[in-house]
Parts: structure tokens; C-alpha cells; sequence
């Protein structure tokens, strides 16, 4: 299919939702999704002479002709679901199948009074002064090419309203399951979280499949985090391993605010994760903690940019990488100090162990354009320790263990920093899983 | 309980061990001694089983079984165990996790059921005491972050947790000070027994003091030139090691 069939296939399916959601009183929102619609035909889908893609070619994703879901219902029990729980953890949980909310499936703890948690489907039908202010103001649809075809189809996603001054005990993990049948289908979720003054709340984000097929989420949050809140959000992304999945976090920080960010990349044939943060206001702190495990074919793609757009910020961002088979990894790091960004404590580090045939792409930037800044990069890539892999056998410990204890190590400091205990242990036998279905002797010979 | 025989082995294209013969028995303890770069390391590292350096001829027998035939694991697993020069820090690792799981590797390789955590927990204490160490340091990655004195007395109590039968300290007391040498020699001499084997390797008499060996040795380039008992350990401390490496010329 060539590109300009690419975007008609896209163009022809915007005017049939088009027409259908604008019978749904989303009037306001057909402004936004035209703008959006009309700049994803603009700029089509990115190409590796596009700097911000050059390590990754989403051709496998343009020249696929995905189709929407269909409106049919997809019957799950509580029990399919489990694997995607985190046991021990009482939280709220909203899952969406096939991009769709699903009522059944999901169940909310008691809420601090005035928080909101609801499907996006109903609030954009019905409450459009809660949305407006907020929505599609930060992720960029203009320059973005995904986030333009996320903002011109989004139907459904999370949206979460924490009013000032209340914290959040329990997470609230929007789960996402695909159940792939038949054609390709392409999903367009999208999350809203807004948190006033002086919140905290944790929110987990798990993309996964219940079985293998080829689709395409192409998710988009937006998180506005208030004046001296807390915020942490997980990403798990466990696709099937002939999906692809495009994610966009963009979070929009305000003064004394402290945002963190965990993502944990296991999954899909092709994934790009973007995480966008702009350190809008004062005094403000990030984490941004990524993990990301690549085996078989799987190209992982860690897109940041980090805007320290205010004065008295600190920011560290922490990749690290196990790159097995013939997988390929991307980091591209950048972080941008604005002008008056002074005071900017900005660190950046990406680590990679290489296995088998793994490759990894790393290319940090810094772009200062303040001049009292404290910026640091460093990215290191290597195989695992032989003289660690020799001290752990000169005591008993055979080989192939040590190959492992050593690889768990690696993903373990990733890990160790991610604070909810039960998701931790979730992840942690996860990573367990991973390594131990890796052939780390034959492969190291 | 271990033979040396004619062992030739070398790093890269060097030959390092031109030929040492070496018998260790049960219930003894036996020091190396020698100059630098006269290969004592490497005759531990050959013991050990380290890849990088080649065996090119002669054997080893340990038990009656070719050693050299074994992989590291397995050697460790027979009691051959080193006290590393340079103990190597593995981020990430806890030690506690580690030295169980080494504890309960040996004791598969012998058919006894796996320590449960419990009661590792109650050997490591006790073993912790007799080497004065902080028991702290089984929650904290292998040997990050530790000072020179920890790490060495952190080898001593692997071995104590281990109980190998063939115990090799390589430059153990390089770098310490006096009272962690003592605290060292405690430990070691609390393993002595007749059922076990020490070869230590040193280039001071220093620790010699503190563990008193039945046997020196010296290895210059890659040979044993002398043998003899505790005093000649004295006599090195005394004169250094030239004499001893011209009469080597001069036997050549």
C-alpha cells in the first residue's frame, strides 16, 4: 500500500466515526478532531529521515490497513484477567477491552469525595466543561503524527478529576486487553488525568493481549499534575509479540510538583514509548525510571523529551536496556532547558547489556539554553560481567545461573525504585519469567 | 589431597608456570611465597578454574580426580575454594541471597537437602561474630561499596560458610591492617582442621605470623626453587627474595 492509500484508509474511516460521534453530543470536540485529522494527513506517518524516528521505521505499522474495533461485545471472565493483576494490591481498577470500557470487568474502591474516575466514552458524551480545559491541550497533534491520529479517532480511555487537596490511598490501574481476532484492528486509547493543588495518587497504565495477533494501540495520556501534588504512573506493556504500540505520556508539571515515571517494556513487535514532561512551573522534581527487554525480533523504541521550561527543577532519567535474540532497542534522550531555566539539575543515564545478537541505539542530547544549568548524560553499553559470572561460579553457582543472578541484577535497580510494593513483586516475577526462558549459556558461547 | 604435577600455563601468548610440582595433604597448611610476577596468582587461578589462563602441560589431581577436567562450579562444589586478591563487586546482588545460594548449590552436588533461610540466617550470625562483621553486610550487594579490610574479611567468611577442603588465600593480606589481619587469622585458624587443606599465597611473612604454616614455599618465574618449614618464611622476611633467586640461577 502506498502512503497516499495509507492516509485515504485513514481519511475515509474519519468520516464515518466522524459523522458517528458527532451525533453523540461531541459536537465541541469536531474542531479538534478535524485540526488533528487534517495535520496527521499533513505529515502522514514519520520516516526514518525524520530525526526524532531515524533508528525506528514505522512502516509495518503505515502499511497495514487496520481496521476500527467493532461495536460487538467481547465476554471475558474475572479469571482471563488475573494474569494482568497485581495480587495483594487493593486498587481501583477500569479495564478496557479492545480499547472499549468494560463495566463488568472493572471495579472502583471507595473514593475520597469529589474524585472522579470514569470512562472517557461517557464524560466526553456528557460533561464537556469538565474535559474542555484540559484535553488535547498538551499532547502535540501538531507535530506529532500518532498523537494527531490518536486526538482525530480517541472514542475511549480513562479519565480521572482529583480535587485539591486529597490523596489517593489505593492506584488506579487502567488496564488495557486486546483479545485479537481477524483483521488488524487499530485502538486509539486516551487518559486524562487531572490533579489539582496539593493531590497524590498513583496511576498504572498495563497494555496487554490475551492472545498473539497483529494490532495497533496507539494510546495518548495526559497528565496535569497541580500545584505541590504527587504523582506516579506506571506503564507495564506486555503486547502480544505481533502487536505494535505507540505511547505517548505527556505530563504537564506544575509548581513544587513531583512526578514519576516508571515503564517496563516486555512486549510487542514494535513499541515506541514517548514520554514527554514539561517542568512548567518552579521547584519542581522528576523521575523518569524505564526498563525495557527485548528478545526475539522486538524493536523497543524509548523516544523522551524532557522541557525544563522553569527555574529550580531537577530532573533524572534512568534507562537501562537488556537487549536478548535479535532485538533492537532505541533510546533518544533529549532534555531541553529553556531560557529561563536557571538552577536546572538535570541527569540522564541509559545502560544496555547486549545478548546474543541485540542491538542497541542510544543517542543522548542535551539542548541548554540557559547558562546556569547542571546537565549530565552518560549511556554505557556492554555484555554481562566475566569476572562476576566467574566469582559466582568459584563458589558453587553453575554457569547458566549466574548468568542469570547477574542479568536480574541488572533489571533489578530498575525495578527496586518502583515503590508499590504488590506491583513491584508483579513485575519482579515478570523480569524472573523473562530471563528464565532466555538460553543464557548456549547463547553466550 | 592435591598433587601438582609439572603444571605449565600461560596468559595470552606469555608462559607464566614453567613447571611446578607441588603436594598439599589433609591437615596442612602450606605458603606460597615469592617475588612479583613470579605466577602465584596465577597458580590460583589456575586452581580455580579461570578461562584466561591455559593450562599447557602437566596435571593437577585433586581427590584422585583430574581437576583441571572440572568446571569452576564443580571444583567449588568439591571444596576447592580462593579467597580473591581483588573480590569482585556485583551491584545488585545481595549477599545473603548469593552466599545461600552457593551454600545450597555445594550441598545439591552432595545430595544433602537445601538450607532454608532460617537457619542460613543462624550460620551466617554466628560465623559473622567470629570474623567481627557487621551483619548488615548480608543485605547489601556483594562486596559494593565495601573498603578493602571488609572485602577480605568477607572472603574469610564465604569460607567459613562454605567449609571447602581445599582452602587457597590469595595475597589475602594485602592491604590490611594489623588488627584485621588478626581478625583474619582467627577465622582461618578456626577452620584449620585435619580434614582441610590451606595453601596460602603471600608475598610478606606478615600474616605467617598470625597462621603459622607447615610448609613454605617459594615460586620464582614460574617454578618452585625452595621448599622448606616455617622459618624459612623468617629467613625471607630476613634477606628477600634475591638470594633465593640467584641460587635458582645458579641450580639452573
Amino acid at each position: 500500500m502506498v502512503m497516499t492509500e495509507v492516509k485515504e484508509n485513514y481519511l475515509e474511516r474519519f468520516e464515518q466515526f466522524r459523522k458517528v460521534v458527532a451525533k453523540n453530543g461531541q459536537g465541541w470536540l469536531c474542531p479538534t478532531r478535524q485540526a488533528a485529522m487534517e495535520r496527521f494527513s499533513e505529515l502522514g506517518f514519520p520516516t526514518p529521515r525524520d530525526e526524532d524516528w531515524r533508528f525506528t521505521s514505522v512502516a509495518p505499522i503505515a502499511r497495514t490497513p487496520f481496521q476500527l474495533p467493532q461495536d460487538g461485545r467481547v465476554e471475558l471472565t474475572s479469571q482471563e484477567i488475573e494474569p494482568f493483576t497485581f495480587p495483594g494490591l487493593a486498587c481501583s481498577q477500569i479495564v478496557l477491552i479492545n480499547g472499549r470500557y468494560s463495566p463488568e470487568l472493572s471495579s472502583l474502591r471507595p473514593l475520597p469525595k469529589g474524585v472522579k474516575v470514569a470512562s472517557l466514552a461517557q464524560v466526553l458524551m456528557g460533561d464537556r466543561d469538565s474535559l474542555e480545559v484540559h484535553l488535547a491541550r498538551y499532547a502535540d497533534y501538531q507535530n506529532d503524527a500518532f498523537t494527531a491520529l490518536n486526538t482525530a479517532f480517541m472514542d475511549d480511555g480513562v479519565f480521572v478529576h482529583i480535587p485539591k487537596g486529597t490523596v489517593l490511598q489505593d492506584p488506579i490501574h487502567l488496564l488495557y486487553l486486546t483479545t485479537p481476532i481477524g483483521d488488524p484492528t487499530i485502538i486509539h486509547p486516551r487518559n486524562l488525568i487531572v490533579a489539582e493543588e496539593d493531590c497524590e495518587a498513583t496511576l498504572v497504565e498495563s497494555h496487554a493481549s490475551l492472545r498473539d495477533g497483529v494490532y495497533f494501540s496507539n494510546g495518548v495520556t495526559e497528565v496535569v499534575v497541580g500545584e505541590n501534588s504527587i504523582l506516579t504512573h506506571y506503564m507495564i506493556e506486555r503486547e502480544s509479540q505481533e502487536a505494535f504500540n505507540v505511547s505517548t505520556l505527556r505530563i504537564e508539571q506544575g509548581r513544587n510538583t513531583n512526578f514519576t515515571s516508571h515503564s517496563v517494556l516486555l512486549g510487542g513487535a514494535l513499541v515506541r514509548n514517548n514520554i514527554h514532561p514539561v517542568l512548567a512551573g518552579e521547584g519542581s522534581t522528576l523521575l523518569i525510571n524505564c526498563l525495557y527487554m527485548g528478545t526475539g525480533k522486538q524493536h523497543l523504541d524509548n523516544y523522551m523529551k524532557v522541557e525544563h521550561a522553569s527555574p529550580h527543577c531537577d530532573s533524572r532519567q534512568l534507562y537501562k536496556g537488556i537487549l536478548a535474540g535479535k532485538s533492537r532497542g532505541v533510546f533518544h534522550g533529549r532534555i531541553v532547558v529553556h531560557k529561563d531555566a536557571q538552577k536546572t539539575d538535570a541527569k540522564q543515564s541509559n545502560k544496555n547489556l547486549l545478548l546474543d545478537e541485540g542491538q542497541i541505539d542510544s543517542k543522548p542530547q542535551l539542548e541548554i539554553y540557559a547558562d546556569d544549568v547542571k546537565c549530565t548524560h552518560g549511556a554505557t553499553t556492554g555484555q554481562l560481567d566475566e569476572n562476576g559470572i566467574f566469582y559466582l561460579r568459584s563458589r558453587g553457582i553453575d554457569e547458566e545461573s549466574a548468568r542469570a543472578i547477574l542479568l536480574y541484577a541488572f533489571a533489578g535497580e530498575s525495578l527496586q525504585r518502583m515503590e508499590v510494593e504488590p506491583i513491584r513483586k508483579h513485575l519482579e516475577s515478570l523480569v524472573s519469567e523473562w530471563i528464565s526462558q532466555r538460553k543464557l549459556l548456549e547463547n553466550s558461547k | 589431597m592435591l598433587e601438582i604435577k609439572n603444571l605449565h600455563a600461560k596468559v595470552d601468548s606469555f608462559e607464566i608456570l614453567k613447571g611446578v610440582d607441588l603436594e598439599v595433604n589433609a591437615g596442612e597448611v602450606h605458603s606460597i611465597m615469592g617475588p612479583n610476577a613470579s605466577g602465584k596468582s596465577t597458580l590460583a587461578q589456575v586452581l580455580t578454574g579461570r578461562e584466561t589462563y591455559k593450562v599447557t602441560a602437566g596435571e593437577i589431581l585433586y581427590e584422585g580426580k583430574n581437576l583441571l577436567d572440572m568446571t569452576p562450579e564443580v571444583r567449588a562444589c568439591e571444596g576447592v575454594f580462593m579467597a580473591f586478591q581483588y573480590p569482585v563487586e556485583i551491584p545488585g546482588v545481595g549477599s545473603a541471597y548469593f552466599l545461600k545460594a552457593a551454600l545450597n548449590a555445594i550441598r545439591k552436588h552432595h545430595g544433602i537437602e537445601e538450607i532454608d533461610a532460617m537457619d542460613f540466617l543462624a550460620l551466617a550470625k554466628e560465623k559473622m561474630k567470629l570474623l567481627n562483621i557487621d551483619e548488615k553486610l548480608l543485605n547489601r550487594s556483594i562486596n559494593e561499596g565495601f573498603s578493602g579490610g571488609e572485602k577480605k574479611r568477607n572472603e574469610i567468611f564465604q569460607m567459613a560458610i562454605l567449609e571447602p577442603k581445599l582452602c587457597i588465600m590469595d595475597e589475602t593480606d594485602s592491604g590490611l591492617d594489623i588488627d584485621a589481619m588478626k581478625v583474619v587469622a582467627k577465622g582461618v585458624n578456626a577452620l584449620r582442621s585435619p580434614e582441610r587443606a590451606i595453601i596460602i599465597i603471600t608475598h610478606y611473612q606478615r600474616l605467617l605470623k598470625y597462621i603459622v604454616p607447615d610448609f613454605v614455599h617459594v615460586l620464582v618465574d614460574g617454578r618452585i626453587v625452595k621448599s622448606g618449614g616455617k622459618d624459612l618464611a623468617l629467613e625471607l622476611e630476613d634477606k628477600g627474595y634475591a638470594w633465593v633467586e640467584e641460587e635458582a640461577v645458579k641450580s639452573k
